[in-house]
């Protein structure tokens, strides 16, 4: 069984044509602009907004933790005693309340992704693996349903952060068609600072598995103040080079804040509010660094 | 917004025009009918009185020829002009006052116009109207039905059509028709033959009309020559003058040129709706193959290139947006509340031998589209496995612009449908989808649309044991209360045998109407031109063309489909509530239901989402609805099939409902074509069409789906091809059609605030498109409320 918060369908900016995209439920990393903050953490989690509650207590009623009460006229969840069985969400007449996490088998899973492969097919699309991180879910999992979308004959790109042992990546490279490998940014410290980890790992697995013979699009979440200047985009153009790495594509992504609304949901708070996507000129400029540098298949979003 | 459209300066004044004329009534028609009928009635045949009408009126009438136009001929005085046609529909002294005044779909009339209507027109047709004739013949039960909206009536204030031209309608001018015409009259048997007589009249009316084109061609030639020889211009005087030529040659004879062809045409489309006023107008068919012979001869001769095949194209358009669906009245302007007359072209395809149909007329037809933005013609595509991917492409661009057209149909589908109807193999090929999306054998079908069904308000009636809410009477079969029904196959049982009533109660009505055409109404002009009529010498309207389908329009199935589904998830699967609990909180309209409306609305399986628990339910309405009409007999030898569309009588049929068992307030739109209820759907496109596809399309005469789109998801070359491949899986599913909304909802929401901005703003309603301004509000809301397809 693997957690997972949602398969996007008509996914069309994740890969080549119409995709289905897997949202895979637990990270390694805790990157401050995240935006899909309820595949952070493994487990399933209440999303819950509160400003349309008009207080009328079917949640309080039927929590079998009592995790709920009324107070000043809106339901509060005590995040403690809460342990996401969803009962509140069935009977929140107002929709106000969802789980965010379900627990698939692969063949369920698998079963879902079929559902639109002449989409596939006809688009040249295929399935994306997300999250959350999917290369840190039980691996045994992720290769069976791999397999089996391989046996159908439907490609699969594996969107990932590389926080991995590498192992992981060789036993799922078969069945692989492109991997969408995120690098953000050179400096360990800036990396650490805002990701939560060193990028080590990271880059080591990038050489490891480009040298591997994997097809990789490289994406670089661009962020003003993290990596959204000349000299870091020159850095990873070096790193690149260096390593003799050439990535099929190379997506820059602009910051956007679409998913700060969830962590109010998580009852979490957003770390990423100070930051900012460079301005449209600045982004052509940064792309145009790694055009200029020969990756000629370089763009600006997804 | 408002900027001026046409590829050059001759088109964009004449498209000026043609845009910006307000619709008004022209009575010259209903006039000219009248005189000629208080002094001949009673003289002739039927069908005789009935060509001689058209004679006389092609004789009489006001001409009009514009400054600048290639391609001439008017159905009344000028553009915009809408004739009346009192034999069908005799409007009254408050309809002439009404239909000028209504903010929406009106039609200007004058003093003058009022009191001719009063003192000559409404006291020669009361009494002798279609309309009275036709409504006068129907049972209690019909009447109760059709005033609560159970279903609606095509003939009601127009004639038997849908209508398409073949082939014959670009090659053959009336002088050859005349010929065919005499052959069977010299053959007619007089002393073996019961119907030889009324056979004979039927000829005779056909011959007579024949006489009524050329005569109207004679009296345009004249006109050319005249306005011609006063011309100082000289680029127009020799426009004149080649406009004068083109009209030795055509309507009478066979077409030499590209020109020529488009004249013939529009000669026919004239003659075709002002005989009478058939729905959906008349059609030009594969207008691109059509036109592809005369197109190839031209340029090899050096007398055509693509801008003039272009201009002449776009003249064609004009004259199309000139014509006015005629006025409607009371419910049938409910369930059509549109100017739109519903002429529709088809472009692509594949050959009568099966080959890939694309040519480069069809190239020019999408650029005359795009240049052009008009409502009519209905300009589609029909998309094969054959068609190149540049011209899906192509064809993409223009849908994605946002006005709706082109819409695309599926042509291995169409021809499926047509042979699954016992059509040839090569008259299934010529055929396509008219008026919306209905499928017919075009140029050699008779393939009538005789009125929508109300699907979800059958099942409502199923609940509430045969009571309707809404008129306070009982207008179903008594069959029980819904909450003695022990099982969802009773329930369901129920719902069959109150489907087969109220389709019954149609058929019966529709079968006096068929008759009633047949004899009182024939159209000799339209049997003409439509294959085998001739040598069946047999009027359209009473069997004589080679095929002859009716067609009943099944509306709402995503709304029924839901509404069963929350019924038999809720009371009968989980046991969540009682019906009667149920039933009590449809009663409130779901106020201070909160918790039954939240299981019902947001908790059940909806169509639309690629889920088999409602699509089961769906595919069984679906077999339901089809096995109690295909097949049956109607009254001109042929068989009754169904179509699943709408027009905008869901917005009618919605408003006759109170609350729905899927939690649907009272008196909202029920789902429209074969869409998902709104914001049922919410799982993406691809899963709309998924849930679309287990319709057994093939066995329909056509289906409707709209998907709208925000404009970011169709961006770029990567929505293009997204939004190809969309439709290509569609169509390896066997849909029938798809047609696309590309606006997004802040614009709508604008536009319905600010009409003055958005003059020019267009939509897709239902197999067709309209400016968003000239729909009333509850259409408006549907529109805006359709789910937006937005995955960025």
């Amino acid at each position: 069984m693997c957690m997972i918060t949602n398969i996007q369908r008509y996914s069309i900016h994740d890969g080549d044509g119409i995709r289905t995209t897997v949202f895979f439920k637990g990270c390694p990393l805790r990157c401050v602009w995240c935006h899909n903050p309820e595949a952070q953490n493994r487990g399933r989690e209440l999303l819950c907004s509160g400003e349309k509650c008009t207080g009328c207590g079917a949640c309080a009623a039927v929590c079998p933790q009592k995790a709920v009460s009324l107070k000043n006229g809106t339901a509060r969840t005590d995040r403690k005693l809460c342990t996401a069985c969803g009962a509140c969400a069935e009977v929140c007449v107002l929709n106000l309340r969802e789980i965010a996490g379900r627990e698939y088998t692969v063949k369920e899973l698998t079963a879902e992704l079929l559902k639109d492969q002449i989409f596939y097919e006809e688009s040249g699309g295929g399935v994306t693996f997300s999250g959350g991180e999917v290369m840190a879910m039980d691996m045994d999992f992720i290769l069976e349903a791999a397999k089996e979308l391989k046996r159908q004959g439907i490609p699969l790109a594996i969107d990932t952060c590389g926080y991995v042992p590498y192992e992981r990546f060789q036993r799922i490279l078969p069945y692989t068609d492109v991997f969408l490998y995120d690098v953000k940014v050179m400096d360990e410290g800036l990396h650490k600072k805002y990701t939560g980890v060193d990028n080590r790992l990271i880059l080591e697995n990038l050489v490891r598995l480009a040298h591997d013979g994997a097809r990789i699009c490289v994406r670089i979440p661009t962020v003003k103040e993290v990596n959204g200047n000349e000299r870091s985009m020159k850095e990873i153009i070096a790193f690149l080079q260096e390593h003799d790495i050439h990535p099929i594509q190379i997506n820059l992504l602009p910051y956007h804040d679409t998913g700060s609304g969830k962590y109010r949901k998580l009852d979490t708070a957003y770390k990423g509010t100070d930051l900012h996507a460079p301005d449209k000129e600045e982004m052509e400029a940064l792309t145009a660094l790694f055009i200029n540098a020969g990756f000629k298949n370089t763009k600006t979003g997804g | 917004m408002g900027k001026s459209r046409g590829m050059n300066e001759r088109i964009r004044k004449l498209r000026e025009i043609s845009v910006n004329t307000p619709v008004h009534i022209d009575l010259e028609r209903a006039k000219i009918e009248t005189d000629f009928y208080k002094l001949n009635d009673g003289k002739y045949s039927i069908p005789v009185m009935r060509a001689m009408t058209l004679k006389e009126y092609f004789s009489k009438k006001t001409l009009y020829l514009g400054d600048g136009e290639l391609i001439v001929g008017e159905k009344g005085k000028d553009p915009q002009a809408s004739p009346t046609f009192p034999e069908l529909c005799c409007h009254s002294e408050e309809d002439m006052v009404v239909m000028s005044e209504r903010k929406l779909v009106s039609f200007k009339t004058t003093e003058e116009d009022r009191r001719l209507q009063k003192e000559e027109i409404i006291p020669y047709w009361t009494g002798r109207s279609m309309r009275e004739k036709l409504l006068s013949r129907m049972t209690p039960q019909w009447h109760d039905c059709y005033e609560a909206g159970m279903f609606t009536e095509f003939m009601e204030q127009r004639g038997p059509g849908h209508t398409c031209g073949g082939e014959q309608v670009f090659t053959t001018g009336y002088m050859e028709y005349k010929e065919k015409i005499k052959k069977t009259m010299d053959e007619l048997d007089y002393l073996n033959d019961p119907e030889a007589l009324d056979k004979c009249e039927e000829l005779k009316a056909m011959d007579i009309a024949c006489d009524a084109v050329m005569i109207l061609g004679e009296r345009y030639h004249k006109l050319a020559l005249e306005m011609a020889e006063k011309e100082t211009d000289e680029t127009r005087k020799a426009e004149l003058f080649q406009i004068a030529a083109n009209l030795e040659v055509v309507p009478a004879h066979r077409p030499q040129t590209y020109w020529q062809a488009i004249q013939l045409y529009w000669f026919t489309h004239l003659a075709v709706t002002t005989e009478l006023n058939p729905w959906d107008a008349f059609s030009p068919g594969r207008l691109d193959q059509h036109l592809y012979p005369y197109y190839r001869k031209d340029v090899e001769a050096g007398i055509l290139d693509d801008r003039k095949a272009l201009e002449l194209l776009e003249c064609l358009w004009v004259k199309f947006y000139n014509q006015p669906a005629p006025v409607k009245v009371g419910i049938t302007l409910k369930e059509s509340a549109t100017y739109t007359d519903f002429a529709n072209i088809n472009t692509g395809g594949v050959t009568p031998d099966g080959r890939n149909g694309v040519n480069e007329v069809s190239y020019l037809i999408l650029d005359c589209m795009d240049d052009m933005r008009l409502v009519q013609p209905n300009s589609n595509v029909t998309i094969s496995k054959k068609t190149p991917a540049r011209f899906l492409k192509r064809a993409c661009e223009i849908s994605r612009e946002g006005w709706g057209q082109p819409a695309f149909y599926n042509t291995e589908a169409q021809i499926m449908e047509l042979v699954n109807a016992g059509k040839s193999l090569a008259d299934a090929r010529r055929g396509g989808s008219s008026g919306c999306v209905e499928t017919g054998a075009w140029g050699s079908e008779a393939y009538i649309l005789t009125g929508y069904l109300n699907i979800p308000k059958i099942f409502q009636l199923t609940l509430f044991n045969g009571y309707d809410q809404y008129s306070g009477k009982q207008i179903g079969l008594k069959l029980g209360e819904a909450k003695d029904f022990k099982s969802f196959d009773e329930l369901w049982a129920a719902f069959k045998k109150q489907m087969e009533y109220f389709v019954d109660v149609k058929i019966r009505g529709n079968n006096v109407i068929e008759k009633l055409y047949a004899e009182d109404m024939p159209a000799p002009c339209l049997s003409v031109v439509t294959n085998d009529c001739i040598s069946n010498a047999k009027d359209y309207n009473a069997g004589g063309a080679r095929y002859n389908t009716s067609y009943i329009q099944g509306v709402g199935i995503g709304t029924v489909t839901d509404c069963v589904a929350a019924v038999k998830y809720n009371v009968y699967d989980k046991k969540n509530f009682t019906m009667e609990e149920l039933i009590e909180a449809m009663e409130h309209n779901f106020e201070g239901y909160d918790a039954i409306y939240h299981m019902v609305h947001d908790k059940s399986p909806k169509y639309g989402n690629d889920d088999d628990y409602a699509d089961e339910i769906m595919q069984d309405i679906f077999e339901l609805y089809r096995s109690t009409i295909t097949g049956r007999p109607n009254m001109r030898g042929g068989e009754y099939r169904i179509d699943m569309l709408p027009t905008t009588c869901h917005v009618y049929f919605g408003d006759v409902i109170l609350a729905t068992a899927n939690g649907r307030k009272a008196h909202k739109p029920v789902s429209e074509g074969i869409s998902p209820e709104k914001s049922a759907d919410t799982h993406g496109p691809t899963a709309v069409i998924k849930s679309c596809a287990k319709m057994d399309h093939l066995a329909t005469g056509g289906t409707l789906l709209n998907q709208k789109f925000t404009p970011d998801v169709v961006a770029g070359e990567t929505g293009l091809n997204n939004m190809a491949s969309l439709i290509r899986s569609y169509f390896a599913m066997d849909g029938h059609h798809i047609q696309f909304n590309v606006v997004d909802r802040q614009t709508l929401i604008d536009a319905q605030q600010h009409p003055e901005d958005y003059k020019d703003l267009i939509v897709r309603v239902a197999g067709y498109s309209d400016f968003f301004r000239n729909l009333d509000k509850p259409l408006q809301d549907e529109i805006i409320e359709r789910t937006e397809q937005s995955f960025s």
